[in-house]
């Protein structure tokens, strides 16, 4: 079971009280795009073994959308923040390379 | 004017421990800004308690304030209050964005009173509710079984329920079925 911590609330929530919204941090391929750019930005996704940044809303709570980052083989969650970004704090990644040293995502190359 | 009726009038179950249909209770929802001190004065001004803290409730006799999201807050007043209070709330408000609903007649409300009360609850909601985590004063939203809900205690063996009208009946059977005295748990 995965408990995450709205960043809104400050509520640990359970899984059951949230709704996925799948992979953070996608940018919409805009007007001008390739056709391949657009079916990219639609359908293609990371399925890592690890760490993994997702967006979670709080469906059952306060109705907000946030981001979580956790570890698709322990679920391990190293930290929840604020939707109102387009990468990663910081911190959050110093503290998962502290965890999962060598760890790689696709927005960070 | 036909009569209002709350959503079960006089439901009641008295088992592991008291459940009960409320009755109508005033219901503002109120969105805007939480930190701005016109906000603060006008749900404080019509609910007559402390504005209250991220994930806290206020709540004295049938008034109160509940914090239920960054941006909006929960104003418990008397049935009979709430269109004169939501149009008191939008005055004082003119002007600034911010959005004021009597949502009373969207909602139902039930007790859950007794030793137990924590019990029966944990039994469907997702939400920790050892003493430690849940005490009077804090205000959680959340779901019972399939139901949105929020719940607050009103003392330390009373909670107060909130749901939507349309599923009082399914939300009523089942505070029923977790307090049947034949099931109890003991872990609190
Ligand atoms: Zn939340």
């Amino acid at each position: 079971m995965l408990i995450l911590r709205c960043p809104y609330c400050g509520i640990d929530a359970d899984e059951t009280e949230l709704t996925p919204g799948g992979e953070a941090h996608i940018t919409r391929a805009g007007p001008g795009s390739s056709d391949a750019e657009f079916e990219a930005y639609l359908f293609l996704r990371e399925n890592p073994k690890g760490v993994h940044f997702e967006r979670w809303r709080h469906s059952y709570g306060c109705g907000k959308w946030f981001h979580a980052a956790r570890c698709t083989a322990t679920n391990e969650v190293f930290g929840t923040y604020s939707a109102q970004v387009t990468a990663p704090p910081k911190e959050l990644c110093q503290k998962i390379s502290g965890k999962r040293p060598g760890w790689l995502s696709r927005w960070l190359s | 004017m036909a009569e209002t009726t709350s959503a079960l009038p006089g439901a009641r179950f008295d088992g592991a421990v008291l459940i009960e249909e409320a009755g109508l209770r005033g219901m503002i929802t109120l969105k805007g800004d939480l930190a701005a001190t016109r906000l603060h004065s006008a749900a404080t001004g019509v609910a007559g308690v402390d504005f209250p803290g991220q994930g806290e409730a206020n709540c004295v006799g049938e008034h109160g304030l509940c914090w239920m999201a960054p941006d909006e807050l929960l104003i418990l007043v008397p049935y009979a209050r709430a269109a004169e209070d939501s149009a008191a709330i939008a005055t004082a408000l003119a002007g600034t964005h911010h959005l004021v609903t009597n949502v009373s007649d969207a909602r139902v409300i039930f007790t859950a009173a007794g030793p137990a009360a924590r019990e029966v609850l944990a039994k469907l909601t997702p939400a920790d509710l050892h003493p430690d985590s849940f005490r009077p004063g804090q205000f959680r939203r959340t779901r019972l079984a399939q139901a949105p809900a929020a719940y607050w205690m009103r003392d330390a063996e009373t909670f107060e329920i909130i749901a939507f009208r349309s599923m009082a009946a399914y939300v009523f059977d089942l505070l029923v079925g977790a307090a049947n005295p034949a099931a109890p748990v003991g872990r609190y």
